[in-house]
C-alpha cells in the first residue's frame, strides 16, 4: 500500500512522463473503463478459456506420456532425449510452424499452449512415477495388484506429489505461451489487448491488462495450486519433517 | 502345505553370480509357525520371495498343496520390515483397499471386515489416521490387519519388527501369537533375531549361507505363551552354538580375511541379534 502510495506521488510530482509510466490511479482508471466497455472481461474469457482446454489437454496428454516413459525402457530411450530437448525449447517458437499447420485459427494458439505445458507435466510425471518406492508396487502385487490397477491405485497416486509440481510448473508455462502467443497474433484474448495497447502507446491501459493477468494468476494459484498442494502435505505428512 | 523342493536360486550382479539359495528342501505343515532365521545373505528373505510368488526359482519347485506357485495370490499375504503401507490413504482405507486387490467386491463386508480386524489389532481409535501420524509399531498393527483381513490361509513375514523398540517388539509378539491361536494360519516368518525365533516358531529352521541352504530344522516344544526367559535361553543357545560359525563366516567375507572374531564378541548370551551388537 505504502509503495502504491510512493508511486502515486512519485507520477503527480514529474518524476518520470506520464505516457511513459502510468500512475496507479492512471491504471485503476483505465482497468475501470476496459471492464465497463466490457474489453477486459472479454479477453479475460478468450484467454481462460483458451488456457483451460490447452492445459486439460496437456494434463491428459503429459500424464500419460510421462507414465509411458516411465514404464518402458525402450521407449524412454528412443524418445526420452527428444522430450528433454524440446522442453528447452521456448513454446512460442512453435508459432510460425503452428501457423502453417493450422493457419490463423483457434487451433494454432492452443498447439501453442499445449507444447508449452505438456513436456513440463510429462517430465515430471516420468520422474514421479520412477521414484516410487518398489516396495509399494511389490506390496500391491502381493494383494493381488495387477496391470491397469496397479498404475491406477498405487504408482500414480503415489507419484501424485511429484506430479503436482509438474501441474503447476505447466500451468505457469501455459499462461505465458499463451501470453506470447496472442501477443504476437491478433486474434482477442488479454494478449491482444495488450498488443492494441501498445500500438496506441496507452501505457496505462497495457498496465491494466497486466494487473488483470497477475490477478488472475495469483486466484488460481490461491484457489487451486495452494489448496492441492496443503491437502498433498496433510495427507503424506510432509509439513512435520 | 508349503513344500520346497530342491530349490535353487541365484542372482548375478557386476561382482559375479550369488547362490542365494541351493538346493534346499523344506515342508512346512498347514497351521504351523515356522520361523526362518540366519544371519544376512543367507537367502532366508529370497524364500519368502519364492513362497510370495514375488520371484521365481531357478531350479526345484515351489509349492502350496502340490500346485508350483507361479505368482502371488490372496491366499498368501505379505507383511515386510517397512509397513508398505500407503501413504495416501487412512488406517481405514488402507485395509479396505487390500480387501479390495483381494477380490472383494462388496463394500459393507469390506467395512465389517476392516472394523473386525482393527479391532483386533487395537487400532479402531486410529482408524482414519494417515501413515505418517502412526508410529512404527501402529504401521505394523495397521499392516497386520491388512494382511489378515482377507482371511489368506499363509502368513509371509519377513522381519516385520525388525524396526521396532524391543519393547514395542515384545507386545507385538504377544499379540500375533495370540491371533495366530485363534485363526491358525500358517506363517512364515523370517528374522535374524534367534529369541525372536524362539519365542514366536513351532520350528526354526537355521540358515547357513554362501550358497544358502537349511543348517538346522530345531523343534520347539515350549508352552505358550512363552515368557519364561530361562527355557526360551535354553534354545537360543542351542542355535546360537551354530549359528556362530555362520556370523563369522559372513564377517570374515565382508570385512577382511585376516578378521578373527575377539572371545564373546559372536555370542548368543547376551546379544539376541544377529550382529546386532557389531
Amino acid at each position: 500500500m505504502g509503495l502504491l502510495l510512493a508511486w502515486e506521488a512519485a507520477s503527480r510530482l514529474g518524476l518520470w512522463r506520464a505516457w511513459v509510466f502510468p500512475s496507479p490511479a492512471a491504471i485503476g482508471r483505465s482497468f475501470w473503463a476496459g471492464v465497463v466497455d466490457g474489453t477486459i472481461p472479454r479477453g479475460i474469457l478468450t484467454s481462460m478459456r483458451r488456457l483451460v482446454v490447452g492445459y486439460c489437454i496437456s494434463l491428459v496428454g503429459g500424464v500419460s506420456l510421462g507414465l509411458l516413459l516411465a514404464r518402458s525402457r525402450s521407449l524412454r530411450e528412443s524418445i526420452g532425449t527428444v522430450v528433454t530437448g524440446l522442453q528447452a525449447l521456448p513454446s512460442i517458437c512453435w508459432l510460425p510452424l503452428a501457423l502453417l499447420w493450422f493457419g490463423l485459427s483457434e487451433t494454432a494458439i492452443l498447439f501453442v499452449v499445449v507444447a508449452g505445458s505438456l513436456l513440463a507435466i510429462t517430465v515430471a510425471t516420468e520422474a514421479g512415477v520412477s521414484n516410487v518406492p518398489p516396495l509399494y508396487v511389490r506390496a500391491a502385487r502381493t494383494m493381488g495388484a495387477r496391470g491397469m490397477t496397479l498404475y491406477l491405485r498405487v504408482i500414480l497416486p503415489a507419484a501424485l506429489p511429484a506430479i503436482l509440481s509438474g501441474m503447476r510448473l505447466g500451468w505457469t508455462f501455459a499462461w505465458r505461451s499463451l501470453m506470447a502467443g496472442e501477443l504476437l497474433f491478433v486474434s482477442g484474448g488479454l494478449g491482444q489487448l495488450l498488443a492494441t495497447g501498445r500500438e496506441l502507446g496507452d501505457m496505462a491501459r497495457v498496465m491494466a491488462v497486466m494487473v488483470a493477468i497477475v490477478t488472475l494468476g495469483l486466484v488460481t494459484e490461491v484457489l487451486i495450486f495452494q489448496r492441492l498442494d496443503a491437502r498433498v502435505r496433510e495427507v503424506w505428512g510432509t509439513d512435520r519433517s | 502345505m508349503i513344500t520346497l523342493d530342491q530349490v535353487g536360486k541365484q542372482f548375478t550382479s557386476r561382482r559375479g553370480t550369488h547362490h542365494a539359495l541351493s538346493d534346499v528342501s523344506l515342508t512346512i505343515e498347514e497351521g504351523s509357525f515356522v520361523c526362518l532365521l540366519g544371519p544376512s545373505g543367507c537367502g532366508k528373505s529370497t524364500l519368502l520371495n519364492l513362497i510370495a510368488g514375488l520371484d521365481q526359482a531357478d531350479t526345484g519347485r515351489v509349492m502350496l498343496d502340490g500346485k508350483v506357485i507361479d505368482g502371488p495370490g490372496p491366499e498368501r499375504s505379505v507383511m515386510f520390515q517397512d509397513s508398505a503401507l500407503f501413504p495416501w490413504l487412512t488406517a481405514r482405507k488402507n485395509v479396505d483397499f487390500g480387501l479390495e486387490l483381494a477380490g472383494i467386491t462388496d463394500k459393507h463386508e469390506r467395512a465389517a471386515r476392516t472394523e473386525t480386524f482393527l479391532k483386533k489389532v487395537h487400532l479402531w481409535r486410529f482408524r482414519d489416521a494417515y501413515v505418517h501420524e502412526l508410529s512404527g509399531g501402529m504401521r505394523q498393527r495397521v499392516a497386520l490387519a491388512r494382511a489378515l483381513a482377507p482371511d489368506p490361509r499363509v502368513l509371509l513375514m519377513d522381519e516385520p519388527f525388525a524396526a521396532l523398540d524391543a519393547q514395542t517388539r515384545d507386545v507385538l509378539h504377544v499379540e500375533l501369537t495370540e491371533i495366530w491361536r485363534a485363526t491358525k494360519k500358517t506363517v512364515v516368518f523370517v528374522t535374524h533375531n534367534v529369541r525372536e525365533a524362539v519365542r514366536l516358531g513351532d520350528r526354526v529352521v537355521l540358515m547357513a549361507t554362501r550358497p544358502g541352504r537349511v543348517k538346522l530344522d530345531e523343534t520347539i516344544s515350549l508352552a505358550r505363551p512363552r515368557v519364561t526367559e530361562s527355557e526360551v535361553a535354553y534354545y537360543v543357545g542351542r542355535i546360537m552354538k551354530e549359528l556362530r560359525t555362520e556370523v563369522e563366516k559372513v564377517m570374515r567375507e565382508e570385512i577382511d580375511d585376516a578378521w578373527q572374531p575377539a572371545p564373546g564378541v559372536v555370542s548368543g548370551g547376551t546379544t539376541p541379534g544377529v550382529g546386532g551388537g557389531i
